[in-house]
């Protein structure tokens, strides 16, 4: 069933021996390197450049508005012109700041996006990193991206980027929580955290969130209001207020600096989006109904690149459609929904889980 | 290809998107001084005082709390992938941990720990 999705890593196979017959192993490994960074470069921005100009799209159209419509057709060039505009911009210094954590911040913020960018399951035989501590590993680096928000708020020397980035800090830890039940969830119930097997077991069983019935349920929902607290954004975007704040932590920034944070912001989203098709979804699993042989070859010859870009597409609308659907949260509700509903509520779910695989009981 | 190595890479490809893009914008930037312009914005009007100051306390309570939950969630990790095997045994012994933790969680919600005040 599963030699119908074409692997690709035929293809990097390929350009592998095809190199390794011209140039000495060194020289092959170090060109393959350069390659894998420009290919993460290029979908990192490409990703980010289509997000905001979603973004801005969707965001008029829930609001009754046209979007940007200027800048070529329907406006598809505005992000680009928005981001040559973002780098001919002044970086300005700004004096009584600590220069050096200033500095420093950024390259944690956006290091952590790329780590976590580079663990997604693309596609078949499209995965930078595996490692057998997948899921964890994900979770570990996403963490460093909420030191780069306390230096950002704490070096600016400015009283709201000082609240901003408390406010930020307090939400993004304790949101790290109920992910990181609703991930176990899923490790209890695969046996594993390495991606590429999570994606094999949910191409030959079936996506969890369907083969694992209400708990998986329950679990995908506590990761998705998790996840999007994870990114400041949606109806938990109180870091950012910009009716108290100004801007947030990112208040001092300017030019390019500012545009990290942009950028990052943006990627965390499309991350948490594809850990939510990888874990829940079945990553580039195509969809299969039991029994339908026709209809399941057909799904087959989508590539699982579109299944995986896909999925996390829609995911990523849905974070989107929360923004501007809910209200803001005041500070003393968003931690009291984390603390006193969401990980109390993963605990029980996952011992439901740990219940449903040793005991083979099914809710 | 080892994964090791693969991580460098990706981690140099970070740093070096932050370090190329701000070399390019520090080259093609316009630059003037001015000395009202090296003020903090903050909101526009002159800042009153340092902003190294104290800041609410209730941020740290909520950090020793993540402390300890994610210290369990080191250590449910290697539990989680291997429960399987484990059978009925795993989950007992875990459930111990398990009721101490939710103990503790219980204790700081009876002492108020989790109210913003």
């Amino acid at each position: 069933m599963q030699d119908n999705i074409f692997d690709f890593s035929i293809v990097t196979q390929w350009i592998d021996t095809f190199l390794r017959t011209y140039i000495p192993d060194w020289g092959a490994l170090l060109i393959e390197f350069v390659l894998i960074g420009l290919a993460l470069l290029l979908l990192y921005a490409l990703i980010a450049l289509a997000l905001i100009y979603g973004e801005r799209k969707i965001c008029a159209f829930f609001q009754c508005r046209l979007g940007p419509n200027r800048v070529g057709p329907l406006g598809l060039f505005q992000s680009i012109a928005d981001m040559l505009k973002i780098l001919i911009k002044e970086l300005i210094d700004i004096k009584h700041t600590d220069k050096f954590l200033f500095n420093l911040a950024p390259y944690l913020v956006i290091l952590s996006s790329m780590l976590a960018f580079g663990c997604m399951p693309f596609g078949k035989g499209l995965q930078v990193l595996d490692f057998n501590i997948g899921v964890f590993f994900i979770m570990a680096v996403s963490s460093i991206g909420v030191l780069g928000i306390l230096l950002a708020g704490w070096s600016s020397n400015n009283k709201y980027t000082l609240i901003g980035a408390m406010r930020s800090g307090a939400q993004m830890i304790s949101y790290e929580l109920s992910i990181g039940l609703s991930m176990l969830a899923v490790v209890v119930y695969a046996g594993t955290m390495q991606t590429s097997q999570l994606v094999d077991q949910q191409v030959t069983n079936g996506w969890f969130i369907f083969t694992g019935h209400i708990p998986m349920f329950i679990a995908f929902v506590i990761y998705l209001i998790a996840g999007t607290a994870e990114t400041n954004r949606g109806p938990f975007d109180l870091p950012e207020a910009e009716s108290e704040l100004t801007a947030g932590y990112h208040t001092e920034y300017s030019g390019i600096h500012f545009g990290f944070y942009y950028l990052a912001e943006y990627l965390n989203m499309f991350i948490v989006a594809g850990i939510a098709s990888l874990l829940f979804l079945g990553g580039w699993a195509p969809l299969h109904i039991g029994g339908w042989e026709a209809f399941n070859n057909i799904m087959d010859y989508i590539p699982s690149i579109i299944w995986f870009f896909g999925k996390t597409a829609v995911m990523m609308f849905i974070i989107m459609w929360f923004k501007w659907t809910f209200p803001r949260l005041r500070i003393d509700q968003l931690l009291h929904l984390e603390w006193k509903y969401l990980v109390p509520i993963g605990f029980v779910n996952l011992l439901l889980v740990v219940l449903m695989t040793i005991f083979k009981i099914h809710f | 290809m080892s994964n090791l190595s693969l991580f460098v890479v990706v981690a140099l490809t970070g740093l070096l998107l932050v370090a190329a893009a701000l070399i390019i914008a520090t080259l093609i930037g316009p630059r003037s001084y001015n000395a009202q312009k090296g003020e903090a914005y903050e909101c526009g009007i002159p800042t009153h005082g340092t902003s190294w100051m104290q800041f609410k306390a209730g941020y740290y309570l909520f950090a020793i709390l993540f402390l300890m939950f994610d210290v369990e969630t080191v250590l449910l990790f290697p539990w989680a992938v291997i429960v399987r095997d484990l059978g009925v045994a795993g989950l007992v012994n875990i459930l111990f941990f398990l009721v101490i933790l939710i103990l503790g969680l219980a204790y700081a919600w009876k002492k108020g720990a989790l109210e913003w005040k």
